[in-house]
């Protein structure tokens, strides 16, 4: 290669590697706005500017009237939504990669629907059952709870597969060449190795259900969901602890994925070395 | 017998009563797993659209607490198209503006992260889905100061002229259709990543020992072998962004208010449940059309 083509070829390699770390750094540009404003006095009217340094956020988090109570209606929702999405989008992954039944494109085309479907006209629909069954007047935490468990299982369906498709089945015969059960291959086998994803699973479900607020506000009635808050402070005056519990969420769930992806891995390594 | 009957005859024995009986629980256990989920769905997800139709059917002249007649008004359909037309083209634009750019910007990352990463793959796509860890709204929030008129951003674009000096970014289609690209990107480099990822790298090589340069390597194999997670990249961008109102709201003036604001006041403040719906289903029925001549052409038919 002559002098002039090699550091060309080296900067045509690390292009592309170049423009997809700007790319990186450009989706982490409103977080570091997020966690900046975390700081912020909040005395500033004008949450535009950044006008002074200050703990007080983070001192006081629940300082704003029915913040940590739309928290907690979140978390609440979140928790019991994952739990029911995980349960039934693991048993319907399981039933789509292992057995056999009838239906089954049908099926997948039931799942992949509420992916494709824009919020709005989720929500929109779920409303109109609701009012035209009679439950109008009782909308609220179990309404919202419903449409968190609908739009979550397709998801946990999809990460559960994934992962379940690419369980090598020689490891679960090897278990029953050994004597073991079905029942025994299930939970010392297959279950474990299948964890992660039903965790990855789980943890999506719950950003996604915390995360909402296109269905849940159409399908909310009085109670108040954390991004239902944000949206209502967004119309009047913002208060920065709105941005504390923004990088807070940001942080936990940086921490568990780093966590999940780099925990076990090191348990592998010790295990093989 | 020949060897071969004696052979087939050794590997699979009749199967005895239990074993009948076994399998017999097996076939049934699909069934038993897949029907609460289908069955969840089907409740609350297949029913209502058929409740969706039925109340776009409703005489708008009710309200949800006095209830709502129904009097089969196709009418609501035409009024809703007449009067929201302009919204409705709106979101398809701005949806279309932004899968473009997710995939201007999604393609050269998810490439990145699927050939150069090396090591740091799992790494950098931790570092792809994180941001989206933070609320939806709070991070559209952010654009509002980051877009504002007295920002960095402002500033630097009007010291190099791009700008007039009475130029503003927040409150202008720009920063809704900026919003939207940002808010929707993972939706565009996972899939693309996952198709990229699958990609044999032999292909590659062998285009390169056939004398192609990088980049016909790339326009010859690479893209077209990615083709699948561009397509579904694309659906999962536009679908979600053109139904969208959360960035219209917080990012732009009412004239630039898409057909999800319209459906969300319709719901809201105006209390006209039939109208919203009957939006509801024109914007899923235009999308359907749209999604469905678009994956004809592209030609490719397993998403999932």
């Amino acid at each position: 290669m002559s002098a002039i083509t090699r550091p060309r070829r080296w900067l045509s390699d690390k292009l592309i590697l170049l423009i997809g770390l700007l790319v990186l750094a450009y989706t982490f540009v409103p977080i570091a706005v997020v966690v900046l404003m975390s700081f912020n006095n909040p005395a500033a009217r004008l949450t535009y500017q950044f006008d002074g340094f200050t703990l007080h956020n983070w001192a006081n988090p629940c300082e704003p009237e029915g913040m940590c109570s739309a928290l907690k209606v979140s978390i609440e929702i979140g928790l019991l939504a994952t739990l029911g999405a995980t349960i039934l989008g693991t048993l319907m992954a399981f039933a789509l990669v292992r057995h056999r039944f009838a239906g089954r494109s049908t099926t997948n085309l039931v799942i992949f629907l509420p992916m494709a479907t824009p919020e709005i006209v989720m929500g929109s629909s779920l409303l109109a059952l609701f009012v035209g069954t009679g439950f109008s007047g009782d909308l609220g935490f179990w309404t919202i709870l419903i449409a968190h468990i609908m739009f979550c299982l397709s998801f946990v369906v999809v990460t559960v597969k994934a992962r379940l498709t690419g369980l090598d089945s020689r490891l679960e015969q090897a278990a029953m060449d050994l004597y073991a059960n079905e029942w025994q291959t299930f939970w010392r086998v297959t279950f474990p190795l299948v964890f992660p994803g039903i965790l990855g699973a789980a943890l999506l479900a719950f950003s996604l259900s915390f995360d909402d607020f296109i269905v849940t506000n159409l399908n909310a009635g009085n109670e108040v969901t954390f991004p239902m808050f944000v949206w209502g402070s967004a119309q009047r005056e913002i208060p920065m602890q709105i941005n504390v519990v923004g990088t807070s969420m940001f942080l936990i769930a940086v921490l568990i994925v780093l966590a999940a992806t780099f925990g076990p891995r090191r348990r592998g390594a010790r295990a093989a070395g | 017998m020949s060897t071969l009957q004696v052979a087939e005859e050794l590997e699979e024995p009749e199967p005895t009563e239990l074993e009948d009986e076994r399998k017999r629980g097996r076939r049934y256990t699909g069934y038993v797993l897949i029907i609460p989920g289908l069955l969840w769905l089907a409740v609350f997800f297949l029913i209502p659209f058929y409740s969706l139709v039925a109340t776009s059917l409703y005489d708008p002249a009710g309200t949800v607490f006095s209830g709502y007649e129904m009097t089969w008004e196709w009418s609501n359909y035409t009024t809703a198209i007449t009067e929201n037309w302009q919204p409705l083209v709106r979101s398809f634009v701005f949806g279309g503006l932004a899968t473009i750019f997710c995939l201007l910007l999604g393609y050269p990352l998810a490439y990145a992260i699927a050939f150069k990463a090396g090591r740091w793959k799992n790494l950098m796509l931790v570092l792809v889905i994180a941001p989206f860890f933070t609320s939806f709204l709070i991070r559209t929030i952010s654009w509002q100061l980051i877009l504002a008129d007295n920002g960095f951003v402002v500033d630097t674009l009007q010291t190099l002229h791009i700008l007039g000096p009475d130029g503003r970014l927040l409150n202008t289609p720009i920063a809704v259709v900026t919003g939207l690209t940002y808010n929707f990107l993972p939706f565009m480099v996972l899939p693309l990543y996952a198709s990229l990822e699958r990609i044999d790298h032999r292909l590659i090589e062998a285009a390169g020992d056939l004398y192609a340069s990088p980049i016909r390597g790339f326009a010859k194999v690479t893209l077209p072998l990615s083709m699948p997670g561009v397509v579904a990249g694309t659906l999962l961008t536009f679908i979600p962004a053109a139904g969208d109102f959360i960035n219209a709201e917080l990012l732009g003036r009412p004239s630039d208010s898409m057909i999800g604001n319209v459906i969300q006041q319709y719901f809201g403040g105006g209390n006209n449940y039939p109208d919203a719906a009957a939006l509801s289903i024109v914007l899923m029925a235009l999308i359907l059309v749209m999604v469905i001549f678009y994956v004809r052409r592209a030609g490719t038919e397993d998403l999932v």
